[in-house]
């Protein structure tokens, strides 16, 4: 039994190669004192010092965490709100709900951003902020549902009539049983419409203006001069920044959860 | 649900900071006079102190959005929905954009500098007169090799991209107008030829190029000669210069038999808000030293003359990039073909991409 | 009764919006031609020509294999993941990785991939010599699992820690060996995350683009290359439409094949 857990932690070793070699590739260009990721050529922290001098960078990457952010919490709401109505329906009427909600997820990005861009200027919304924001929440309430929605269907309905039966109204029965049961499913709709955010591009492109940008279309655009490397030394950055982020919250909550169990032991003692 | 609450409190937390990072970031660009100039154009194509620069001079807040590929930022401008002030189309899509009424005509009073400007790269095909756009940078499509794989007298000429000695060591930009131009000019067509029997003798020449063609990729292939991935490359002058100031072994040729000359090039579209400030722009952009000093940043081409000459001569006297006399006259700009014939174009270098070795 | 109403506003009100409309539009589009002229050509032209329908297949079957790479990958990458003691933490490591720019981390596998770069001189290293590694299925098909490995790891791995432990002890007390215990109980009980999976990775892939050239060299062509030339190069928008609604009834196909199963699956 021992040997398996050991078999099984080399492959996620693997894994975890696999997943950061490119981003550890990234990284250490951003320390090299040439142009392009091609040859290493030398410590150097020039392009941090550039990265840093650079506003206009320094503002895209704020508006880009904002929407990611912003957009992801409103996606994630209504994409859970989405799911629970599609756990209400039945039949034929369910399978189309979601072919429905899958359509964004296959349209390819051009298309999305081309239709939301027509969309967009038949209504008069300005381009920039407000549009992006508006995009990027209608492309990742999909993939928010396709997280939530198995959580919904293990939940068993027993427990729902349960607490309607001991008197609870809808939003206890809501608040207190539905939602800590697929919490799980939340937080990875929320970080998968994190991904989607952060890393769009097309659609992007298509519905902003006025001024406003996001990291991507910087990225992309620069494609043709060539991307430097100060866009490496942002990445890491981003990269440490979300590590610690990630790291900081794990230690919060799992301290948090050992204080609750404190209270909860000392309120058992009590009685 | 505690735990969903509290990363709900947590998000919006975070989401008032970066909001407020965002204002405080604003107010600190926005501070002088208020009103704005939009420019629109290919990203870090441009020097950014020059930004700076024209900023103070005029007080003006420069906001600069940046596209990837004309036809992207063309689908925007028809769209309408934000007004761009100065933009950087390629000469196919001034005429493009001519055509379908989108820009303003330009007033040549408001811009003195415009005689700074080669008269050789004035008044061409694309837009006589100079009626609604400025040159920015310049550039050709040629060849780009590597010493160390192949001898330069091997790849003077498009024709000799067909030789077997180039098994799978090619690589082709990946744009229907340009792969076609080679094997259009190979066997003496034009560039902007609209008969669909010399675009399919053409396309019948590319499939016996296939056993050589390596990749069909775009920007990407800097990265790709610079790791000598391949021999050979089918590529943008200034794509080039990237490449070879990254790898020395790489060289550029414009075949002298005639290649295709490109130019990027300012123009006011009709919808701007700020035209004033757009004249200004571009007034500025043609100023000699601003014009050289970009032209450093950038590494292109300048069509600037009295910038040339502020140039290194180094720089200048580059055949590569710029190009002898008798090259210059072979060479060919774009027209902007009916869309029915570009569709041509593209489906026939879709089979191409297409049609297996 | 109204409680319930307002719960599905906003999702009913992005299904009009954002879903139904956009989809209204493309539709629309497919019937017209460049000139604007009302046509039934566009799917004349994709049916009828080797090229379109060479290409479907291509995508298909492209697609159906990252998706069955990333599987192969991420299910037992999510089971590791399960049996750790900090797995939420894990977890978020898998995801990580997404939040940097694609194009750049496209970037950093050329550099890795290619004939000067870190792997084959790894491979140089260990005697096998250098390889062309650029440009190939493998490669291809590589970074493209790369891409959904989290997408497919997200789903499993919630599925895989809803199963009770009182159910694994069970069997085992009942003297079922590991693998019996792992076919008769968590592969069945983890199915629903493995559909959510498929659907979150096979319909995306059906649309590829990017990395077909940046990777694949144009080797590979998908029907989102042929949407995206169309749609910007050619600027045919009715003929990117008419493709646009293929895929989407490729998509209500897939959907319905997993939906129905599910249900089955769910009755277990």
């Amino acid at each position: 039994m021992k040997q398996k857990v050991a078999w099984g932690k080399i492959y996620l070793g693997l894994v975890f190669i696999i997943l950061y070699a490119p981003i550890l590739y990234l990284m250490i260009f951003s320390f090299s004192s040439g142009k392009t990721m091609e040859r290493y050529h030398g410590f150097s922290f020039q392009h941090y010092v550039d990265l840093f001098a650079d506003s206009r960078m320094i503002t895209i990457v704020i508006n880009t965490v904002l929407v990611a952010v912003l957009a992801s919490l409103v996606a994630t709401i209504i994409g859970t709100l989405g799911a629970l109505a599609i756990k209400e329906t039945h039949g034929s009427w369910r399978n189309s709900l979601l072919s429905l909600n899958n359509v964004l997820m296959v349209s390819p990005d051009v298309i999305i951003g081309a239709s939301f861009l027509i969309f967009f200027t038949v209504l008069g919304i300005r381009l920039g902020f407000i549009s992006v924001l508006l995009s990027h929440i209608a492309f990742s309430i999909p993939i928010v549902v396709l997280m939530v929605l198995p959580k919904i269907n293990e939940l068993s309905p027993t427990l729902v009539d349960a607490a309607y039966d001991l008197g609870a109204t809808r939003w206890q029965a809501l608040s207190r049983v539905v939602l800590p049961a697929i919490s799980p499913g939340i937080m990875a709709g929320y970080f998968m419409a994190l991904t989607y955010s952060l890393d769009d591009f097309a659609v992007t492109f298509f519905v902003t203006g006025n001024g406003f940008s996001t990291l991507s279309v910087e990225i992309y655009s620069r494609a043709r001069q060539g991307v430097n490397l100060e866009i490496n030394a942002l990445s890491t950055l981003m990269f440490l920044v979300s590590l610690a982020l990630v790291i900081g919250y794990y230690f919060v909550s799992k301290h948090a959860g050992r204080r609750q169990r404190i209270v909860a032991v000392k309120e058992g003692d009590a009685q | 649900m505690k735990k969903l609450w509290g990363a709900l409190l947590g998000i919006i937390a975070l989401c008032c900071v970066l909001a407020l990072g965002d204002y405080l970031m604003n107010c600190q660009s926005n501070g002088s006079s208020g009103k704005t100039l939009t420019v629109y154009n290919w990203g870090d194509y441009i020097d950014p102190a020059l930004i700076k620069k024209f900023e103070r001079q005029t007080g003006y807040h420069v906001d600069y959005e940046t596209f990837d590929s004309n036809e992207s930022m063309l689908t925007k401008i028809r769209q309408g929905g934000t007004n761009y002030d100065v933009v950087v189309p390629s000469e196919y899509t001034v005429q493009r954009m001519k055509k379908e009424h989108l820009l303003a005509p330009l007033n040549h009073r408001k811009l003195s500098n415009l005689h700074y400007i080669d008269p050789q790269f004035l008044n061409k095909d694309f837009d006589p007169g100079n009626k609604y756009s400025v040159p920015y940078f310049w550039g050709t499509l040629g060849i780009i090799y590597n010493d160390q794989k192949i001898s330069g007298q091997d790849v003077q000429h498009w024709e000799q991209l067909w030789n077997s000695r180039l098994k799978n060591n090619l690589l082709l930009i990946d744009s229907a107008r340009d792969v076609f131009a080679m094997s259009l000019i190979t066997q003496g067509n034009s560039v902007n030829t609209t008969s669909y029997a010399k675009l399919k003798q053409a396309q019948r020449h590319l499939q016996a190029l296939t056993p050589n063609v390596k990749a069909i990729i775009a920007d990407e292939m800097k990265m790709y000669m610079e790791q000598d991935e391949a021999a050979v490359g089918v590529t943008y002058s200034g794509d080039a210069r990237e490449m070879m100031s990254i790898n020395h072994h790489l060289h550029y040729v414009v075949p002298s038999e005639g290649s295709n000359i490109w130019f990027d090039n300012m123009v006011i579209p009709k919808s701007a808000k700020n035209k004033q400030g757009a004249y200004q722009f571009i007034n500025f952009m043609l100023q000699p030293e601003n014009a050289a000093k970009n032209a450093e940043y950038v590494e292109y081409a300048t069509p600037n003359r009295a910038a040339k000459k502020l140039l290194p001569r180094s720089v200048t006297a580059d055949q590569q990039f710029y190009p002898p006399e008798s090259t210059m006259k072979h060479l060919q700009t774009y027209k902007d073909l009916p869309r029915r014939v570009l569709g041509e174009y593209n489906d026939l270098f879709l089979e191409f991409k297409m049609f297996k070795k | 009764m109204r409680q319930k109403a307002m719960f599905i506003v906003p999702y009913a009100l992005w299904i009009v919006l954002f879903v139904i409309a956009p989809l209204a539009l493309i539709f629309y589009q497919s019937f017209f031609d460049i000139n604007s002229h009302f046509t039934l050509a566009n799917y004349r032209d994709y049916l009828t020509s080797a090229t379109y329908l060479k290409m479907t297949l291509n995508s298909v079957w492209y697609a159906a294999l990252i998706t069955l790479v990333t599987l192969v990958i991420s299910y037992p990458t999510a089971y590791v993941l399960t049996q750790l003691q900090n797995r939420q933490f894990w977890l978020l490591i898998v995801i990580l990785p997404t939040w940097i720019n694609l194009l750049l981390k496209t970037y950093a596998f050329i550099g890795l991939f290619s004939r000067t770069g870190s792997i084959n001189h790894f491979l140089q290293f260990v005697g096998l010599g250098s390889h062309q590694l650029l440009f190939t299925d493998a490669s291809f098909m590589f970074v493209a699992a790369y891409i959904e490995i989290p997408f497919m790891v997200l789903p499993i791995f919630n599925a895989l820690i809803e199963i009770k432990p009182s159910l694994l002890n069970a069997s085992r007390d009942l003297g079922a060996t590991s693998w019996q215990t792992f076919r008769r109980i968590i592969l069945p009980l983890s199915m629903p995350g493995v559909k959510a999976g498929i659907q979150a990775v096979f319909i995306p892939s059906l649309s590829l683009f990017m990395i077909t050239r940046l990777i694949g060299g144009n080797r590979v062509i998908t029907l989102g290359t042929a949407i995206e030339e169309h749609f910007l190069t050619t600027q045919n928008w009715g003929m990117g439409s008419t493709i646009g609604v293929v895929l989407i009834l490729a998509m209500f196909i897939v959907m319905f094949i997993t939906g129905d199963t599910r249900e089955k699956g769910g009755r277990h």
